[in-house]
């Protein structure tokens, strides 16, 4: 709080907003007929994207998984990466929402709305790739526990199965808090809306939502609370996550740190999603006055804060493999570094361990279009850490004899794609019908912000 | 006839004549009064001496997820499916507790967003409020103070008076 009264620092916002010109700003993109031009474009791209993905989908279910590139001795492939990848991305939103809101980070208040919008499009992305990957999704409902006549029960002992209580709690919370936090934007929507039509669909959502001081009170309590479960939540998933890998025995996946690793990983990777998404719509929109370059820059640092413990997590990996003793372990590590996935490796050293050192730069973190750079690093290096974990533990394995090698077909290739452009439809979709900003938390910054302004 | 209206509304312009508006108005002696603002301001519940009650439901939630988490678990490992894994007790419950977690945070989370709805009456898409002048930029950008006519105190003229005296933009009737 003490950084942003410095005067030397870029406010949170830029000058001259009252609650009338955030307001109208920000609906004036939805409640608009005139759809722009660059979203037309960029939709329709991305639509034929998620056709794409359709197709891919339609392959897999005729002809089984046998399109992909698995094989015995690599029996994990995209499937699951793409999963940690797409459930990491998912991170940043949450901890953008929560973590930051019970930690009073004002500069949180313009990017958690399409962060959270980000986390749930993630998340649906990748709750698809475990279901496809069991090769009959149709019996996908097998996982729930369900009285069911063959009188089986799931095995409760199985991380895999901690895996589908902790992604299904953490769609559903993602899903209310992101409502809940819409309500009373809906509400403005209503009431700013000319068309009846618009007018009513917005009023439904609202529930009638009129801004009185008791339900304000009552929903602000409702708020913290979700956001102090919603917080040990995101902890916990990407923790679970990294159970499927560390309850077992393999070389490389059988380590105590893989559940700190992996989550901040996560945050590392959905950070970046975060800065992906953020300076190309603060230009197209010109949203510029409320996502500032201090929340670049804020965001930047995450980035090297937590790219930093990932890359120790890495040197970290080495050390124990050394230190243990176990040859199993340090040939894991020795194919990393000079097997046949070693360019992999090492693209991921780069984008995810060496290019973040420029973050240290403020100059950097104050140029978007670098940031932008590297943030797409950054994005692909964390998918080739999870391709990297997966794939180079299992294909050689103990066993000499069942060595193997494994790599992406076009249909894997072209599902993985295919969900980005899924991703990216659901984010312009999201762009046109819902406010972007949250816009009664932006109205209270500008609230708090007068009043700092009449302390001095 | 103050039967005859829902109450009287007084418009302002920033937030902090509504928050000195409301403290008078308490101090005159009117309890059956709300305001209504674009975003929360903590001092109005303070004055209306309002008590959010949410987190005993969502500590209730919490207790219930964290019950039937276990309950579950044990039920399908220890009644209904017993099988020998590891050579562990059918009941080893350390493997249980990320299930217990999740449905402990799961139940809780529901529980504090229906219950902050059912709370605060929602669905509740009529409400007399909604026909005063102007209250379509509570939304946007003004702050509202309605005393109601179930009020006691309430009467039409002095009433009127009493919140004219509060410096408002504009006092108008809502009709019910």
């Amino acid at each position: 709080m003490a950084a942003s009264t410095d005067p030397a620092e870029v406010p949170v916002l830029g000058p001259g907003q009252t609650y009338a010109t955030v307001t109208d700003k920000i609906t004036g993109v939805i409640l608009t007929k005139e759809t722009p031009k660059g979203w037309l474009v960029g939709f329709g791209i991305a639509f034929l994207i998620v056709m794409l993905m359709l197709f891919s989908l339609t392959v897999l279910f005729a002809k089984g998984v046998g399109v992909w590139g698995l094989n015995n001795t690599v029996a994990w492939g995209f499937a699951i990466v793409n999963f940690v990848w797409w459930v990491g991305i998912g991170h940043a939103g949450t901890l953008i929402s929560a973590i930051l809101l019970l930690f009073r980070q004002e500069w949180r208040n313009s990017i958690n709305r399409f962060a959270e919008a980000m986390t749930i499009f993630a998340v649906a992305n990748a709750g698809l790739f475990p279901i496809i990957h069991t090769g009959r999704p149709w019996l996908a409902y097998w996982l729930l526990p369900y009285p069911s006549m063959f009188q089986l029960w799931p095995q409760f002992r199985s991380p895999l199965l901690w895996d589908v209580f902790a992604i299904t709690t953490y769609v559903t919370i993602s899903l209310l808090f992101w409502y809940v936090g819409l309500i009373p934007d809906f509400a403005t929507l209503r009431d700013m809306g000319e068309n009846k039509v618009v007018r009513r669909i917005y009023g439904i959502f609202a529930l009638g939502w009129r801004g009185a001081a008791r339900h304000w009170a009552q929903y602000s309590r409702a708020s913290l609370l979700l956001a102090a479960l919603a917080t040990p939540l995101v902890v916990s998933v990407h923790s679970v996550v990294s159970f499927d890998f560390a309850v077992s025995s393999v070389p490389g996946w059988h380590t105590t740190f893989l559940p700190p690793y992996f989550v901040s990983g996560a945050i590392f990777s959905g950070f970046a999603m975060v800065m992906t998404l953020a300076i190309p719509i603060r230009k197209f929109y010109h949203m510029e006055d409320y996502i500032t370059d201090r929340h670049l820059e804020n965001m930047a640092k995450v980035m090297l804060a937590t790219g930093l413990i990932v890359f120790y997590a890495y040197i970290m990996e080495v050390f124990f493999a050394w230190y243990s003793g176990n040859e199993y372990e340090q040939f894991m590590i020795y194919n990393r570094m000079t097997g046949p996935y070693a360019p992999y490796y090492w693209a991921l050293i780069f984008f995810n361990g060496v290019v973040p050192q420029l973050l240290w730069l403020k100059k950097v973190r104050r140029t978007p279009w670098i940031l932008f750079l590297i943030s797409i690093g950054v994005n692909i290096g964390m998918w080739l850490e999870r391709f990297i974990i997966v794939v180079t533990s299992l294909h050689r394995e103990y066993l000499p004899s069942t060595w193997a090698y494994y790599a992406g077909t076009f249909w894997d290739w072209s599902l993985y794609i295919g969900t980005l452009g899924f991703f990216f439809a659901l984010i312009f979709l999201f762009l046109r019908v819902l406010p972007m900003i949250n816009m009664f938390e932006m109205k209270e910054l500008v609230h708090h912000l007068s009043h700092r302004g009449k302390e001095h | 006839m103050s039967e005859s209206v829902y109450g009287l509304i007084a418009k302002f312009d920033t937030p902090e004549e509504v928050v000195e508006a409301t403290r008078r108005a308490r101090e005159a002696g009117y309890r059956k009064m709300e305001a209504y603002t674009p975003f929360p301001i903590e001092e109005l519940a303070e004055i209306l001496e309002f008590k959010p009650k949410i987190q005993y439901l969502v500590f209730i939630g919490g207790v219930l997820g964290a019950i039937t988490g276990f309950a579950l678990q044990y039920y399908a490992s220890v009644i209904a499916y017993p099988l020998i894994i590891g050579g562990r007790p059918f009941n080893s419950w350390p493997a249980f507790i990320v299930v217990i977690f999740e449905l402990t945070i799961l139940f809780a989370g529901i529980a504090a967003v229906f219950g902050m709805l059912g709370l605060n009456g929602f669905p509740h898409p009529y409400h007399p409020v909604f026909n005063a002048k102007d209250f379509n930029l509570v939304s946007r950008d003004k702050f509202f103070l309605v005393i109601e006519s179930s009020d006691p105190r309430f009467d039409k003229e002095r009433t009127r008076a009493f919140l004219e005296s509060l410096n408002p933009e504009e006092v108008t009737e809502v009709q019910p």
